[in-house]
């Protein structure tokens, strides 16, 4: 059941590393490069869309709500939001998704911005939730004031079931962070473009087990915009519209990273059976993943979630070469956030899109046509089928 | 420097009863559903009959992770980080330290028993093996 909702355009700033440019740069930069790839102009955004909204809730987490990019762009728009509370981090692309196609704008900016990198000081780490907050509430306050402050713990003890569960091995976990690697070599604006070996992967240090330092993905500074239209407004942009076939953000389980009775699985599952319930689409008829890396260990995740191989598959279907350069089923063709920098899924998504206008360079998949995308660890997932017709 | 959580009616039973060296969990007085985190309101039943109860304050390591990375100035690692199925509370977990024991040393199944480290009005739940 196709979406009347395209992306027609994206955009990405120049990331990196304690870059000391302010977000709004970033963002400004991010914007008009979405602007150009679609063909239009500012004048032709009349919807911005963002997750999570403005925020301090870890440091550099999102320096920037919906407010202030409409007032540094000059936009005048027809509808705005901001979306801390949904599908992840793909929350603002389905609601613009929703919006355009019920008329209430056309072409709707979506965005995501981060100073993570520039925030961060050994005192003050980024993706700490409530970080320099004397008393917690919510979820995190049962899992940070235990110590367990970090989604690296989070994601460390889902990794320890999965393995004790179905005989992974951290060479497994290698393999999607060096087969990232290998793409992000051909991606230029990667954060991490050298060479890494798997013994290189398994001599770092440990973070939290068995997860280590390179199934981490990489706090930057950057901006990330993607640009959804109405299908028929889509029709002209400069590019062919990227048609939203189908999203998925079913969640059946507790908003926690603990209490699932399953940790084997995550929401991604519940999302993803969602969205093949609204397209007679297939796995095998994905050309291109892109699955979220906050942490290596959510890769095999989603991939099961998807269906691309059974619940405890993953292992064999990672070590048969899938997924890499070259694999059937190739999984985050621009190095993903574990080598490209952590853009919260948007990047993910820039790159997916990227693959099927058939601009990926060096790590282009041949005839792309359909792509996947899943965004979020743990209880929060929002997932997305497009199609180039 | 350990942040605290906010106490609310809801949950100062759970961060309190360490005070006692009680667990203490919330329950449906109704349909006797355990349920966590506390919260006013049955989940199943919608009743919001919610009671807490002291259970026994032991478990069974689900899961575990031994975090290597200090995240705040001054916190010590290496530590484990233990996931434990709460016995006498069905689907309840409790994530917290393990103490008194080698990182390294734990292991899913294990058996742990609760014990409290008090910071200002809470009492954290850590866990200890039971033998």
């Amino acid at each position: 059941m196709t979406m009347n909702a395209a992306i027609t355009g994206v955009g990405m700033s120049d990331i990196g590393r304690k870059t000391g440019r302010p977000a709004m740069a970033h963002l400004l930069e991010a914007a008009r490069r979405a602007l150009d790839c679609a063909g239009l102009t500012k004048d032709d955004i009349d919807g911005i869309c963002t997750y999570p909204g403005k925020a301090d809730n870890s440091p550099g987490m999102s320096p920037l709500g919906t407010g202030e990019v409409r007032n540094a762009l000059g936009l005048k728009t027809r509808w705005h939001s901001a979306v801390p509370d949904g599908p992840a981090q793909m929350a603002p692309i389905m609601v613009a998704a929703m919006a355009v196609a019920t008329g209430q704008a056309r072409h709707v900016l979506c965005f995501r911005a981060l100073t993570e990198s520039s925030s961060q000081t050994a005192a003050q780490r980024a993706s700490i939730p409530g970080a320099g907050r004397a008393r917690l509430g919510g979820w995190y306050s049962y899992l940070v004031p235990a110590n367990a402050m970090s989604a690296s713990n989070w994601a460390g003890w889902m990794a320890a079931r999965y393995f004790h569960e179905f005989g992974m091995t951290r060479e497994h976990l290698g393999m999607v962070a060096t087969g990232q690697r290998a793409f992000a070599r051909h991606n230029p604006s990667a954060v991490m473009q050298a060479p890494l070996a798997m013994e290189d992967y398994l001599g770092a240090r440990m973070i939290s087990s068995p997860l280590g330092l390179f199934d981490c993905d990489v706090p930057i500074d950057g901006a990330c915009v993607i640009i959804v239209s109405a299908a028929d407004a889509a029709r002209d942009c400069a590019r062919a519209p990227l048609t939203i076939e189908a999203l998925g953000s079913a969640l059946g389980s507790q908003e926690t990273w603990d209490q699932r009775a399953d940790l084997t699985t995550m929401g991604a599952h519940d999302a993803c059976a969602d969205l093949w319930s609204r397209t007679d689409m297939k796995p095998a008829d994905v050309d291109v993943l892109a699955l979220y890396d906050g942490f290596s260990i959510f890769v095999p995740y989603w991939l099961e979630a998807f269906g691309f191989c059974g619940h405890g598959e993953a292992k064999d279907f990672i070590a048969e070469g899938n997924i890499g350069p070259g694999g059937r089923f190739p999984v985050n063709t621009g190095g993903g956030q574990l080598s490209g920098g952590r853009l919260h899924g948007f990047g993910l998504l820039h790159e997916a899109c990227i693959q099927l206008w058939g601009q990926g360079g060096g790590r282009q998949v041949e005839g792309a046509k359909t792509a996947v995308c899943g965004m979020g660890g743990g209880f929060i997932a929002g997932a997305m089928m497009l199609r180039r017709d | 420097m350990r942040p605290l959580p906010e106490l609310t009616p809801e949950n100062t039973a759970f961060w309190t009863g360490g005070a006692e060296g009680k667990l203490m969990i919330a329950f449906c007085k109704d349909c006797d559903q355990a349920i966590h985190p506390p919260q006013i309101v049955c989940p199943r039943c919608w009743r919001e009959s919610v009671e807490t109860r002291a259970v026994a304050g032991t478990g069974r390591v689900y899961s575990y992770t031994i975090n290597h990375q200090p995240w705040a100035p001054g916190m010590q690692v290496p530590f484990a980080l233990a996931v434990v199925d709460v016995d006498g509370a069905p689907g309840v977990r409790i994530t917290a330290e393990v103490v008194g024991a080698d990182p390294e040393s734990v292991a899913i199944d294990q058996t742990m028993r609760v014990t409290f480290l008090n910071v200002d009005d809470v009492w954290f739940p850590q866990w200890e093996p039971a033998q």
